[in-house]
């Protein structure tokens, strides 16, 4: 099956599985097929085979104990084969570059950490991690990446990820896979991999008005946050310091998330925290004020450029760049 | 048409006027104005199927606008699902069929089961109006927010449509599940009931427990589009994976409403036509049951990409492989019917033999979108659209197909052309696999469904599929031929023109309204062919003309 090229080595594993259950449906289906041809040619009214005397009739239980069994071993050790892949697409490694694509009806907007941006187009590094954060701004999508293997749906008000090592360069296409509308079939674009200095090369000559974190700094003080929050460079200019948590160190660190068990800050509880505070979403603590929601304020666009910001005010990560990262083992 | 002589008694013939079949208890006759309802909806919906396929025989699209086809494909999954696939065995076969089988005079609440009917018909011209006046542009799984705020076709109808078609399916559950409770003639115990009794009885359990869940679910969704009150809707604060899971919590046992009496269907069959009780009868019944049962807890593998934890995407995996379980051990138990019968290959037999083939596929493939990394790679592509398709049409249609000749004489009192029969079910298998095995393949590809154009590589497949479309139209086109014709000029049928066990061969063909001309008692198991064949020995020397 290499008609479609993989290109990841997450798409050969996954290969590799549905080749197995290609053999496995295959033995089965060679023996209903075979047993059903057999069973007519024996057994026909007016067959000149001799029929057997011992009917199984009397040995039933064991058959019958047999065939569940064979079953259950079979089905259980592919669910275990399948679930182990999957549960890799759930860890994206530290030091992925971040880009994030928002769908709407009917396009895919994307936008990369150095501000460049286009549409219904994605160009990615040869062998580096790549995390996509996905979102909406209408209906739900669903981001698919055939010569990946991967797909994700695209939820309006909220980030989903998806992350891959691209292993092969050229241009290869993807598709909106979840019905959006009537432009659904028209929701599609080219993944473009390029070796790293063609990418290098790309990013220098795609025009970017300053980098992401560098507009989500300008949003973060035009829209009010800095009144708040502690960023490093911007003190709030309230005279208590204590009304809202600082952002200084925030990304990447373990805080108590909307039902009281902690979770790690990433770019979907920072995207969602923005949109979805107001009463009973987070502990309000030692806060006076609660946080207003920006629902309906800011586009998908900017609080893109805020998460990317926000980001660089953690040392412990790097700001999406990843330019040092070394490429991490994809899975294991 | 006047009555024949001789057969004013039967429950066909019995009083011939409009309003006597439209105020009509008798479950034989609803069971008919059903008949013909589904197959004005089988005929709709496959009007539009044959526009699809002819409309992607092009990448570019070859007939209509992108919206006439995202409503094309709209219409035909809800009319399909919703007014084909979920009634047709239950309300047709099923209905007339029950009270027979169990030796009864009608269902538990007749008048309960004409009501259906009504509701059934008022739900289809709903959901007709909706589609035909404005469209409705959302696919059947009717996904929010899409289906709240961002279409302008007639959700509402189409809504109501559906939503009032569940109480129809909830009423004949409801008087399945009473009449085999009650209405067993005297000796028939449980596990001497029919396996097509067993099926229909989880059928039933299903309908009655499932479909308030879709009837909640669509009443939210009309609640949030008239008060704006936010259950669904991100921007009003409602959840849209919430409509997902509500959805699918149905949808996904409908899915077994849709299979289960196809499953009683082929029991019925292969065993009348090996000659030979149905191999490990206790499994086969329990097996219905527990399908029923965990197909409760799965509906999460439709979801296994849209944003769900991993969590419920390992348990959901987990779970799915658990509910093939049953439906393996069906397909092996038939197997074992047939070695050592005596096998006719009659045309419903033939019909049986695809659908176990068909179905056995479409399980198969089944198992590549409950393991979870394939599932990412396939889902939401064609490779989905082929593998239901083989369990609702190469499964659910063949088996409709099967029981539709099988108790053909029953109904009617006449056979079907044998030589036609048979090859309309060759014709279906063929073309049925011409049409979508390609799909397997462009899933695989990655082509994504509902695609009103797409890129020129996937070309040659689809056309292929279109080919074979057309075989398949043919397949369908033969037998509403071919019955008609039988209607008045098939040969007269026997009672028993099968030597089959069941109770409903004991009376005429066709039964009288009353169905039997004495009370029958069982004395015997299920498939009890030696009996049967003293029976007849019996009787012979009783009247020697016989």
């Amino acid at each position: 099956m290499s008609w479609l090229p993989e290109a990841s080595s997450h798409a050969g594993r996954v290969d590799v599985l549905l080749a197995g259950l290609v053999l496995i449906s295959l033995a089965v289906l060679g023996l209903v097929f075979g047993l059903m041809f057999l069973n007519i040619i024996r057994f026909r009214v007016g067959s000149q085979m001799p029929v057997p005397h011992e009917v199984v009739a009397h040995k039933s239980w064991r058959f019958e104990i047999g065939w569940t069994t064979a079953t259950l071993v079979i089905f259980f050790a592919l669910f275990v084969w399948a679930a182990r892949l999957y549960v890799v697409g759930f860890q994206p490694p530290a030091g992925a570059i971040q880009i994030y694509v928002t769908g709407k009806q009917w396009m895919w907007k994307v936008q990369y950490p150095g501000g460049q941006r286009e549409i219904n187009s994605l160009h990615v590094p040869l062998g580096r991690a790549v995390q996509l954060l996905l979102t909406s701004e209408d209906v739900i999508h669903d981001f698919s990446i055939p010569v990946l293997r991967i797909k994700h749906d695209v939820l309006p008000g909220r980030y989903q990820s998806l992350w891959f090592i691209a292993t092969r360069t050229g241009s290869f296409r993807f598709y909106c896979t979840q019905f959006c509308g009537i432009g659904h079939s028209r929701m599609t674009g080219t993944l473009v991999v390029l070796n790293s200095t063609d990418y290098a090369d790309w990013l220098d000559h795609t025009p970017a008005s300053g980098s992401l974190a560098t507009r989500g700094e300008a949003l973060f003080i035009s829209n009010g946050c800095s009144g708040c929050h502690v960023s490093g460079r911007y003190p709030p200019d309230a005279q208590e310091p204590g009304r809202a948590p600082s952002m200084v160190g925030l990304y990447g660190s373990i805080v108590p998330g909307p039902d009281g068990r902690p979770v790690r800050v990433d770019g979907a509880f920072v995207h969602d925290a923005i949109l979805h505070t107001g009463a009973g979403r987070f502990p309000k603590g030692r806060y006076t004020t609660e946080m207003p929601s920006f629902r309906g304020v800011l586009g998908e666009d900017e609080l893109a450029a805020l998460v990317a910001y926000i980001q660089t005010l953690s040392s412990s990560t790097p700001p999406g760049m990843g330019a040092l990262a070394s490429p991490p083992r994809e899975g294991r | 048409m006047a009555p024949m002589p001789g057969s004013e008694r039967n429950y066909l013939w019995q009083d011939g006027t409009v309003r006597s079949w439209l105020l009509t208890t008798d479950h034989k006759r609803i069971a008919l104005l059903y008949m013909a309802s589904i197959t004005v909806f089988f005929v709709l919906g496959g009007i539009a199927a044959a526009l699809i396929r002819l409309h992607l025989i092009v990448p570019t699209g070859a007939i209509v606008s992108d919206e006439t086809y995202s409503r094309l494909f709209t219409l035909h999954g809800i009319v399909m699902v919703w007014l084909f696939l979920v009634p047709s065995i239950p309300v047709t076969l099923g209905n007339f069929l029950v009270p027979l089988m169990l030796g009864a005079r009608d269902l538990a609440f007749p008048r309960l089961n004409l009501l259906s009917w009504y509701l059934f018909v008022m739900a289809g011209m709903l959901v007709v109006y909706g589609l035909f006046r404005g469209g409705l542009e959302t696919g059947w799984t009717f996904y929010t927010p899409l289906s709240t705020d961002y279409t302008q076709g007639r959700v509402l109808p189409v809504v109501a449509g559906v939503f009032l078609s569940g109480f129809s399916s909830i009423a004949t559950g409801v008087n399945f599940i009473i009449s085999i409770h009650q209405l067993r003639a005297p000796g028939m115990t449980w596990y001497r009931l029919p396996l097509m009794l067993w099926a229909l009885y989880a059928t039933s359990v299903i309908f009655v427990l499932a479909t308030p869940v879709l009837g909640i679910t669509l009443l939210l969704l009309g609640f949030e589009h008239f008060f704006h009150v936010g259950v669904f809707d991100p921007a009003l604060g409602g959840d849209p994976l919430l409509f997902q899971h509500l959805f699918w919590f149905y949808s996904h046992p409908a899915v077994y409403i849709m299979i289960l009496p196809g499953m009683g269907v082929v029991s019925e069959v292969v065993s009348t036509f090996c000659h030979k009780p149905v191999f490990g009868y206790r499994f086969v019944a329990w097996s219905s049951i527990s399908i029923a049962a965990i197909g409760f807890l799965v509906w999460g593998h439709h979801m296994f990409v849209a944003g769900t934890s991993l969590y419920a995407a390992v348990v959901f995996s987990m779970l799915s492989f658990l509910v093939s379980v049953p439906s393996a051990i069906k397909v092996f138990n038939w197997l074992g019917t047939m070695h050592g019968g005596a096998i006719r290959l009659d045309t419903p037999m033939l019909y049986a033999m695809g659908f176990i083939g068909l179905f056995t596929v479409g399980g198969l493939t089944g198992l590549f979108l409950a393991s979870l990394a394939s599932d990412v790679h396939l889902t939401q592509t064609y490779f989905v659209v082929a593998h239901f398709h083989y369990i609702m049409v190469g499964g659910m249609v063949s088996a409709y197909f099967a029981g539709l000749h099988y108790w053909w004489p029953k109904i009617t009192g006449r056979m079907y052309p044998e030589m036609w029969g048979r090859t309309a079910a060759a014709l279906l298998f063929f073309g049925f696999n011409l049409t979508f095995f390609p799909q397997f393949l462009l899933g695989y590809e990655g082509m994504p469904r509902r695609y009103a154009t797409y890129p020129a590589q996937f070309q040659v497949l689809n056309v292929l599929s279109s080919a074979g479309a057309s075989i398949l139209a043919l397949a369908y086109v033969l037998p509403l031929v071919y019955f008609t014709w039988s209607l008045f000029r098939g040969a007269r049928a026997t009672d028993n023109p099968w030597q089959a066990t069941g109770l409903e061969w004991r009376t005429s063909s066709p039964p009288p309204t009353e169905n039997f001309a004495q009370a029958p008692i069982v004395t015997h198991e299920a498939y009890d062919y030696a009996a049967l064949a003293q029976a007849e020995d019996a009787t012979r020397r009783e009247t020697p003309h016989g």
